[in-house]
């Protein structure tokens, strides 16, 4: 069933802080773990120990150097999987139906024993979020660990995506961005959540949270200080001053 | 986009079969018995051998008959379920034409349609895709009919029709050429918005996730020299245009024919190529390919 | 329309979890293995161990392809080629303990000072230097001299703790952190986790590095430093805020040596020495009498100003020189701008944001506690700045003295031990009272006098024979380097190979990849220890080698002795050695094998175990002559360092029956641990958790679980006398003096205060024909040269480009693809350059450790890491270049020793592309085939 669902109950998804990924790429490798043991296919890799290896992975770490207008260049680590869009045309072009929304969470799914391989799928995606497991001849995607999340067998604060548990700096949010009130909706509200190209139309349910801003501490232009002067008004010049004016902070002591 | 083989034979063979069929339903040429045969021969075995070929890019050539089933929505499924339809169509239509000589015009017609539906939801499969902006256009569809009609015309053995359609195919080529050259810039995704940094600064891709290839850099990213590609333009208009509507205006013979059909081919095989190498997927923003 | 499909949202998830301790980095954090059919299936984070509480990085999450890598040695080996050709054949473990032992035994009954035995990343130090102990070597020590033992050791003389595995910043308090230079592989996890709670609460994060990767992308305010000048920003950071009189004047009387008295007469043969009075007691003056007194005494107002004269004599308290040192001009902002490429506004404005945080958002903990001088505080007043920092300050020749100014500034500011500042983890705070001096007392057949690393005191604790010449074949604790704490691996094979200062007979080594990347000088070093003597010998006759995979290294041994996985082992993180511990509690833990190995191979301990069994060494044999151990697991059961205190310290048997910390040993011991997750922890009470070297209730916890036998209160040393003696020494006092060449060194390079100079390189090399600074960086994802052979990571980073700074892109006219020559003072290297815009514009880097040897790791010979990855190693050497006295000057700290490699310069030049980067060396036979051509991993099929 590749028409999308009308609307779905909730909408899983990620949020994604890019002012606090320090791009370590736990999450990814997590990921490559959990769904090459679990949900469907393993995750391959080809030629591991030679001249070109290549394997599939579901979420994958970029980063981009941004270079404002005035000061210095700025590094941002940028993961990315799929964003489970509510208009995903991932889900449409498939011609077997194997492609599909669940209209309980809102998760992209393939079902891999309908998957004939085409790759339809990856090429209507903009984002890169899927990819054809050379092995196995079935299109991957992020599942949001769908056999995580509701998992009986796992401890109920184990029930989130691999990637949440183990990022390091908790640069990473699981929740259901349909609800306002949920913590993830709001983090979207304070920190200006954002879709990714949103001119696409694919109305992702993952957001990100834009990096806030840097280099502050010197934004005041030359000679407008004095913010400092308060601060590091000297007491002495001298050491030999100094060492009187240490005589009379310690009498206050 | 990766120019895959398979592809590039399935697009123009099954474009040029299908034109073939959709010329020989609406009876041009009004042949009967053995001829009948060989034209019909010809034509199946184009659009047949093109779709056998789009199955070798399959993950699951076994599974295909599953793509049957997404019509509602998938042009990639509507594409199968118009193939088939228009090839058993025109099965009965030849074999009432071959074995009984019995010309089933309205049958026909409704199989040349479906012919024609056919070409329309292949070129749909591409003309879709927002994440390729230079295919992301109605053009793709004017496009892949031409071609497919005034192919199909070429080797139907309709002169006039030729004369008139390979032009036209033509100007669709060069206008499709001319403005999939701007898509990308005009489709307004672009790195800033691909990463939402933009209002920072100016963004450029730094370290790759990772330092090897993968399937989309397989499949999405390929970078053609522009020299290379201007020169495999020129090709595709000289071979598969301007090369066949000289030699129809040369005295008949099979040779010249065979000639036409063949600069044709070629000519279409390079512009198919091109179709696809010179195509940038979005993703590749990510990669910093552009 | 079809129904949607139904998924099984709720599959089995494993058989099993067997919960242990990561190895795939020194970060030690708990991991779940999912077991299924016996075989791993899944690693994750354990959510209830004290370092990583839940979460894992790439490297530890990728476990499972490290435990099944093709790289993994399968049995012992004994080597049948010439060294370096990685010809071997596969022995029996009897044949290759009888072979080590008739190596090792005679050596041991001779001179056991022929035995040079290094460890590298070895987690197992206490038992390692047991037993080399006991074998009688002086010649011991693991990686530190070449990690970060400036760090280590300023931290411990200055504070009695240092970072990482000594102390953490007060993570859910701090509103500021400022992170210096860091290898991202050590203490990683909690790092980012800290990061991570500092965001989420808005806090400031302040990197200072030439690059602007990882930590530093994240930071708030990146300051990309000039290489080597870390120390100089510090000390004018330092001038701002003493002219400002933003220093904790409170805490800087109480909790240091800044009231405490200096001999000020510079005639005087103690000159520079701290007043102590007849008991050994540091001298202040009390602000309530003006009169001196025990710094420690009841009571006690200690003054900051006041002097004291003394039969003639002056004497001054610290705060004095402190003031008169830093206030001065060499240090202003102005001063420093230039050289460290920050301009003088930005250090006056760090500064200032420094103090606005540390005095005027005060916090106060509502915990009372009471003092070593007996007086009862109600609270616990914080500054809520920390810092952090590891190698990227650490690995310069000036890198002592820098961390020490970092930690004057941190002491200054009052941030150390207090809320919102840097903490302590057990068993620190430690003051270098208690730590042990090194030992090299060498008796043929019997065991070393004592431990051989420790903290000098003074000229009298260096490791000199009676002639004075190095007692060590690293030359360790000797006038090149007084105060390495941690020994100089990295000289080893040097010396050895020199004779210098003697020649040694067997060269032992574990996890130490010495003939590729954690040598400087790689291809001088495979010279080393391929090189031959006149007669046909080798000229290091022979060398053993220990690990689990087929590393460069394996093929200039003789003999290899193979370790397993780790998830194949015993093991223990030991509150001995270095434990997990966080600044809440006590800690340590244990690795177990989840699996057994399906190999011939044993753990490197245990091997040593049955080595010592076979020569019978003390320590590991009882009176009957019988083995005290048979394998590692029962030594770390069964050992005890003194009655009572063992390896582990959970679990152990009291007198009324299971307790933590003393009591005697528990045969279940490990079975307890393994219930528990792997791990031991017990919690510091609230009013225990800070201000540590100075709560009594803190001492007395801490003596109860038995880190100290009593309690060890002390003061922070801003001034080390112990260096100050070693100066003292060099200005012709004392028995032992240096030589004369060294003399003027030590005079200027081990002040007592917190100095600055350039970086040795910079003298030694011509900075005009160098002008750029190279580096490398650890990957998140990689640790070492390890990374490579793991499948998952190794596509995350096959290769390394040399990133280079818009500036020297554009001059050098760089286009992405292109390749350049990178040249040192010492060698050349032919690499493939990348563009990197937030990089300090005269410093170049790349990844550590990607390149690789081909035919190492199970990689086919056109991997990427052997034909494009590099190492910069190259470029590195061991020693300066010579500077014609006809001296071999180290290429190291001074003062402690430690590796000087980011002191590198080189220059760049575009090159045309090479076939591969240069330089390429011959491949090495793999003694364990190739990996295979696809990997679909999968155990619970």
């Amino acid at each position: 069933m590749t028409t999308l669902p009308e609307s779905t109950q909730r909408k899983m998804g990620l949020v994604i802080d890019l002012d606090t990924c320090v791009g370590c790429h736990a999450c990814v490798v997590s990921c490559k773990g959990w769904n090459t043991e679990n949900y469907g296919a393993p995750l391959s890799d080809q030629d591991p120990y030679g001249a070109n290896p290549s394997g599939t992975f579901l979420n994958r770490v970029h980063s981009y150097e941004v270079q404002p207008a005035e000061g210095a260049a700025q590094l941002i680590h940028f993961p990315k999987s799929c964003l489970h869009c509510e208009d995903a045309p991932c889900v449409t072009v498939c011609p077997t139906g194997a492609s599909y929304k669940r209209v309980e969470d809102g998760i992209v799914l393939v079902n891999e024993s309908d998957c004939i391989g085409c790759g339809l799928c990856a090429w209507a995606c903009p984002y890169g979020a899927r990819e054809m497991d050379a092995a196995e001849g079935v299109m991957k995607k992020c599942t949001l660990c769908v056999d995580r999340i509701y998992n009986d067998n796992l401890p109920e604060e184990d029930r989130v995506p691999a990637c949440v548990r183990t990022c390091p700096a908790g640069a990473r949010h699981f929740g259901d961005l349909g609800d306002p009130d949920s913590d993830v909706s709001k983090l979207v509200e304070e920190r200006g959540g954002m879709d990714l190209m949103p001119e696409q139309g694919t109305k992702p349910v993952n957001k990100y949270l834009p990096p806030r801003p840097k280099d502050q501490v010197m934004a005041a232009p030359e000679g407008e200080i004095d913010i400092l002067a308060p601060l590091l008004t000297p007491v002495a010049e001298e050491p030999k001053g100094f060492i009187g004016w240490l005589d009379k902070a310690l009498e206050k002591i | 986009m990766h120019p895959a083989p398979s592809v590039i034979v399935f697009t123009t063979l099954s474009g040029l079969g299908f034109g073939l069929l959709f010329w020989l339903g609406l009876g041009f040429p009004a042949v009967t018995g053995w001829v009948a045969f060989v034209f019909f021969a010809i034509a199946y075995a184009l659009a047949v051998g093109g779709l056998m070929a789009s199955t070798f890019h399959l993950g699951h050539p076994e599974r295909a008959m599953k793509a049957f089933t997404q019509w509602r929505s998938s042009w990639l499924s509507r594409e199968g379920v118009c193939a088939v339809a228009a090839l058993i169509v025109m099965g009965v239509y030849a074999a009432a034409i071959v074995f009984f000589g019995v010309r089933l015009a309205a049958l026909g017609v409704i199989g040349a349609v479906l012919c024609a539906g056919t070409v329309f939801t292949t070129s749909m499969i591409y003309a879709q895709l927002k994440t390729v902006p230079r295919w992301n256009s109605p053009l793709t569809s004017v496009l892949f009919l031409s071609l497919s009609l005034a192919g199909g015309a070429l080797l139907a053995g309709q002169t006039l029709i030729a004369l008139v359609l390979l032009p036209v195919a033509a100007a669709a080529q060069v206008a499709w050429w001319f403005a999939g050259d701007k898509a990308f810039v005009k489709s307004g995704t672009n790195l800033a918005t691909a990463t939402g940094l933009g209002n920072i600064g100016a963004v450029r891709a730094f370290e790759p996730p990772h330092t090897g290839t993968n399937y989309l850099l397989r499949e999405f990213v390929h970078v053609v020299g522009r020299k290379h590609a201007a020169k495999l333009r020129m090709i595709a208009l000289a071979f598969g245009y301007t090369v066949p509507f000289v030699l129809l205006l040369v005295p008949f013979s099979h040779v010249v024919a065979l000639l036409a059909v063949a600069s044709h081919l070629a000519g279409i095989a390079a512009s198919r190529w091109l179709f696809f190498a010179e195509a940038e997927h979005v993703v590749g923003l990510y990669y910093g390919k552009r | 329309m079809l129904d949607q499909p139904k998924v099984d949202t709720s599959p089995k998830v494993s058989d099993e979890v067997r919960k242990t301790t990561c190895y795939m980095c020194a970060c030690r954090c708990g991991i779940n293995v999912h077991m299924k059919d016996g075989k791993v299936a899944y690693i994750e984070g354990n959510r209830d161990h004290p370092v990583n509480k839940g979460v894992l990085c790439a490297k530890g999450s990728a476990g499972i392809m490290q435990h099944n890598a093709p790289s993994r040695l399968r049995a012992p080996l004994k080597r049948v080629g010439p060294r370096g050709s990685g010809e071997f054949e596969e022995i029996s473990w009897d044949e290759a303990l009888e072979i080590a032992a008739g190596w090792l035994e005679p050596i041991r009954q001779e001179d056991p000072s022929k035995l040079a035995f290094f460890t590298g990343r070895d987690q197992s130090q206490s038992f390692t230097s047991f037993w080399a102990q006991n074998f009688g070597t002086p010649n011991y020590a693991a990686h530190g001299g070449f990690c970060s033992v400036n760090m280590a050791a300023a931290g411990i003389y200055t504070m009695g703790g240092a970072f990482w595995e000594f102390g953490q910043p007060d993570w859910d308090h701090t509103k500021l952190f400022m992170i210096f230079g860091v290898a991202e592989d050590h203490d990683s996890n909690p790092i980012k986790m800290g990061i991570g709670k500092i965001k989420a609460r808005g806090a400031k994060v302040i990197g200072v590095n030439p690059i602007r990767s990882g930590y530093n992308a994240v930071a708030d305010e990146w300051v990309g430093i000039t290489p080597g000048t870390d120390g100089l920003f510090i000390l004018a950071l330092v001038h701002e805020l003493l002219k400002a009189g933003k220093i904790d004047l409170n805490y800087l009387a109480q909790f240091t040596n800044a009231p405490v008295l200096v001999n000020s007469d510079p005639d005087s043969p103690e000159y520079g020495l701290l007043m102590r009075d007849k008991d050994g007691k540091l001298l202040v003056i009390d602000r309530k009498t003006g009169k001196p007194a025990p710094f420690d005494k009841k009571g006690v107002k200690p003054d900051l100003s006041a002097t004291y004269r003394q039969a003639g004599i002056t004497h001054r308290p610290v705060m004095h020189l402190l003031a008169e040192r830093y206030m001065s001009d060499e240090y202003s902002p102005e001063n420093v701008s230039g050289r460290c490429g920050i301009s003088a506004r930005r250090i006056k404005a760090i500064a200032a944001e420094l103090a606005r945080v540390a005095f005027e958002e005060e916090i106060v903990l509502n915990h009372e506690w009471t003092d070593f001088r007996g007086e009862k505080h109600k609270t616990m007043v914080g500054r809520p700045v920390s810092f952090h920092s590891m190698r990227g300050i650490s690995a310069h020749s000036n890198g002592f003295q820098t961390c020490r100014s970092l930690h004057l500034l941190q002491i200054l500011l009052g941030s150390v031990e207090v809320p919102g500042g840097f903490r302590f983890k057990p068993p620190y705070p430690k003051p270098v009272s208690i730590h042990p001096t090194p030992h090299c007392k060498v008796t043929p057949g019997k065991p070393l006098d004592g431990p051989h690393l420790g903290f000098v005191r003074g000229p009298e604790d260096l490791a000199l024979k009676d002639d004075g010449s190095p007692a060590r074949i690293d030359k360790a604790y000797t006038w090149e380097n007084p105060m390495s704490a941690h020994g100089l691996m990295h000289m080893v094979i040097s010396n050895a190979y020199a004779g210098d200062p003697y020649k040694i007979d067997t060269l032992f080594m574990y996890m130490a990849n010495m003939s590729w990347n954690s040598s400087m000088n790689t291809r001088g070093v495979i010279d080393m220890l391929t090189d031959k003597d006149e007669s046909g010998d080798y000229v290091i006759p022979r060398i053993i080698y220990s690990d689990a995979y087929s590393s460069e290294m394996v093929a200039y041994a003789d003999l290899v002795l193979p370790d397993t996985t780790y998830l194949e082992r015993h093991d223990c993180i030991s509150l001995l050695d270095r434990p997990i511990c966080e600044a809440d509690g006590a800690a340590d833990a244990i690795r177990w094998p989840v699996v057994e190995p399906d190999r011939d191979v044993k753990g490197f301990q245990t091997a040593l175990i049955l080595l010592a069994n076979k020569m019978g060494l003390p320590g590991f044999t009882n009176e009957d002559g019988s083995a005290k151990y048979q394998d590692y697991a029962d030594y770390i059961v069964n050992h005890e360092r003194k009655p009572g205190i063992g390896p582990l310290a959970g679990w152990r048997m009291g007198e009324k029956g299971l307790t933590h910390g003393r009591g005697a040993p528990n045969e279940a011991q490990l079975q307890s641990y393994i219930a528990n997750g792997g791990f031991f922890v017990k919690h510091i009470p609230d009013n225990c958790a800070y201000m540590k070297p100075w709560n009594m209730g803190y001492q007395d916890w801490a003596v109860e679980l038995g880190l100290y036998d009593t309690p060890q209160p002390y003061i922070f040393d801003l001034y080390v006398e112990t260096m100050r003696k070693f100066q003292l020494a060099a200005e012709g006092h004392g028995e032992r003096q240096p030589p004369d060449h060294l003399r003027e060194r030590v005079k200027k390079t081990l002040d007592p205060l917190p100095i600055w100079y350039p970086p040795f390189e910079d003298d030694h090399v011509d900075a005009n024909e160098y002008p750029v600074h190279a580096l490398t960086q650890r990957p998140m994802a990689m640790y070492h040269s390890w990374g490579t052979q793991n499948a998952w990571l190794r596509q995350i980073h096959g290769r390394n480009p040399l990133y280079v700074p818009t500036k020297i892109w554009e001059a050098e006219g760089f286009a992405e693809g292109d390749w350049a020559s990178v040249s040192s003072a010492h060698g050349e290297i032919t690499v493939p350059v990348a563009h990197m815009a937030a990089l300090n514009e005269n410093t170049v880097w790349t990844w550590n450790a990607i390149g690789k040897r081909k035919g190492a790791w199970a990689l086919d010979n056109d991997a990427p890491e052997a034909t494009k990855g590099f190492l910069l190693n190259h470029l590195i050497h061991e020693l300066l270049p010579p500077k014609g006295d006809g001296l071999r000057w180290a290429n190291s700290d001074p003062i402690t020793g430690q590796a000087a490699w980011f002191d590198l310069r080189v220059k760049i030049k575009k090159t045309h592309a090479p076939a591969e980067a240069q330089p390429a060396m011959a491949p090495i036979k793999s003694p364990v085939g190739r990996g295979p051509d696809e990997l679909t991993w999968k155990v619970g099929k």
